[in-house]
């Protein structure tokens, strides 16, 4: 059973603002600034960021999705299709990854890599909308919408109202056969 | 079963993929299609960063095995496999152990004995990669068998056909010239016909493969054989066609006697300018290479408006990192690689 959401509609939108505002303030404004998507989740939330960094600033800061499955360490089952990958340029711009849900840094590692493949940012940043914790490599968000300590198996959700016909994060908790 | 070919979402990302081998295209699905031509978009777009390199297949190791001669497939190949992260090989039988009377069996045991996850195989005898594939579970991919199969040929096409006219289904494509010797044709006949094509072969009679030669289709063709329409006429085939597919005929079919001469070949069957006009106007032009300018094609043709014969070349890297990419991962359903070519 899922349980009550740890954010819902009202609360995603509430910390996406928030998001934007730290990511302008970070920036010194909207100038090179380019905000990376990962897909799926990531991506949409990037294209929010920029919704809401524009109702801020009056400027639209530049807009990527990036697919890093051809990128990931764990490439070793069934094989699925990327989905697009479609990026501004990068070279020297000020480039913040998002995502959905930080855990264990991989997907995180294999976007830096995917990116090096595109051209050469001047920094590269971090904005993810949950932080959960359970690290396996040396990365760390520098924008976190929400820390969410949670157990190793839990399966934190976050829904967009774009593919789930609504916001909200939720818990599912941990079977023992996962 | 599904089919989306724009936008997936998450539930539709699990590929339609069944093969531990790809040997010809008449045990694929047209999910199976499909999975590999929407790969292909998201591999174009590997190909268009600046730099090309992908780690996917890190430790996966290709050998290509080359009996025949090559340059666009081998490379294809190689590079396919190198933006992708494998380690590429590529023998060719003259240098190779072959030479000193090693069998076909011997050499890909041996290939796999080395840890080789993936063959690429041509060959002058048809068949010859479905005996590979008996004697090893290393992926075998067919880089064309005699005259029988060129299944990432075939791929290619389709792909380069719907990502210029946005479909395949109801297109006019028309083949032109020795189909009957013609691996490619047989090939593309199969996916074609699977993608709802409307499929015309045309060349002189002596050229046609038994079995499609008008007036002796067997009684069991419809279910044996793609859909086919059989066109002598050159100015008809090319009637309305969306695609024309010229086929490059082999010089040395004139000493077999099935052909007159080349001149007269090219009279009545060459692709021109002129035959063109009776095409869709947004027509495109196709050959699998190697051309023979001035015999099937006309040079002005070739190099005309309405030639994709580059973009073919460039789309062939794009399928293979496609098809290598699906064989590189695990297929995990019970019984598949064994049940299924």
């Amino acid at each position: 059973m899922v349980s009550a959401p740890l954010l819902d509609t009202t609360g995603v939108r509430r910390t996406l603002r928030r998001l934007a505002h730290e990511i302008v303030e970070a920036n010194q404004g909207v100038d090179s600034l380019v905000l990376v998507g990962i897909q799926r989740g990531g991506a949409i939330l990037a294209r929010r960021l920029a919704d809401d960094i524009e109702a801020i600033e009056g400027t639209r800061p530049g807009l990527g999705a990036l697919d890093i499955t051809l990128h990931r360490d764990d490439l070793d089952r069934r094989h699925p299709t990327p989905l697009p990958s479609v990026l501004p340029d990068i070279e020297g711009k000020t480039v913040v990854i998002v995502d959905d849900v930080l855990m264990t840094g991989r997907t995180i590692r294999a976007a830096m890599d995917a990116l090096n493949d595109y051209g050469r940012p001047s920094a590269v940043r971090l904005a993810v909308l949950v932080d959960r914790g359970h690290r396996e490599l040396p990365i760390r968000a520098d924008m976190v919408g929400k820390n969410i300590p949670t157990a190793r198996e839990d399966d934190v959700r976050v829904l967009l109202e774009e593919e789930d016909g609504r916001d909200a994060v939720v818990i599912l908790p941990g079977r023992i056969d996962s | 079963m599904t089919t989306t070919v724009s936008a997936p979402t998450v539930a539709t990302r699990q590929n339609a993929w069944q093969h531990h081998h790809v040997l010809d295209l008449d045990d694929f699905t047209v999910a199976e299609i499909e999975t590999v031509l929407n790969l292909a978009d998201r591999m174009r777009e590997v190909l268009d960063r600046r730099i090309a390199r992908v780690p996917a297949l890190r430790g996966f190791t290709v050998v290509n095995l080359f009996y025949e001669p090559s340059t666009r497939t081998r490379v294809s190949f190689e590079l396919a496999g190198k933006v992708l992260g494998a380690d590429v090989i590529s023998v060719s039988a003259n240098t190779s152990s072959v030479a000193k009377g090693e069998s076909l069996i011997d050499t890909v045991r041996t290939l796999r004995a080395m840890r080789t996850d993936a063959i690429v195989m041509r060959h002058a005898i048809s068949g010859a990669p479905y005996l590979a594939a008996q004697h090893t579970d290393a992926s075998i991919i067919n880089a064309g068998d005699g005259a029988h199969a060129h299944p990432t040929q075939a791929l290619l096409d389709l792909y380069t056909i719907r990502s210029r006219l946005g479909a395949i289904a109801g297109k006019r494509v028309v083949m032109v010239g020795d189909i009957a010797h013609s691996r490619v044709a047989r090939s593309d006949m199969w996916g074609l016909a699977a993608m709802g094509a409307d499929v015309v072969l045309c060349g002189p009679p002596t050229l046609m493969p038994r079995g499609l030669r008008p007036g002796d289709r067997p009684a069991h063709a419809e279910s044996a054989l793609p859909r086919v329409t059989i066109e002598t006429d050159i100015d008809r085939a090319i009637e309305g066609a969306d695609v024309v597919m010229a086929l490059r005929l082999q010089s040395e079919r004139q000493q077999g006697g099935l052909l007159p001469s080349l001149h007269e070949y090219a009279q009545m069957y060459q692709v021109t300018e002129a035959r063109l006009a009776r095409a869709h106007p947004n027509h495109v032009l196709m050959h699998p290479g190697p051309k023979n300018e001035g015999i099937e094609i006309a040079g002005s043709v070739a190099a005309g408006g309405h030639s994709i014969i580059e973009e073919q070349v460039t789309n062939g890297v794009a399928i293979r990192m496609a098809l290598l990419y699906l064989l590189s991962g695990r297929t995990d359903l019970p019984g598949d690689g064994e049940a299924r070519a």
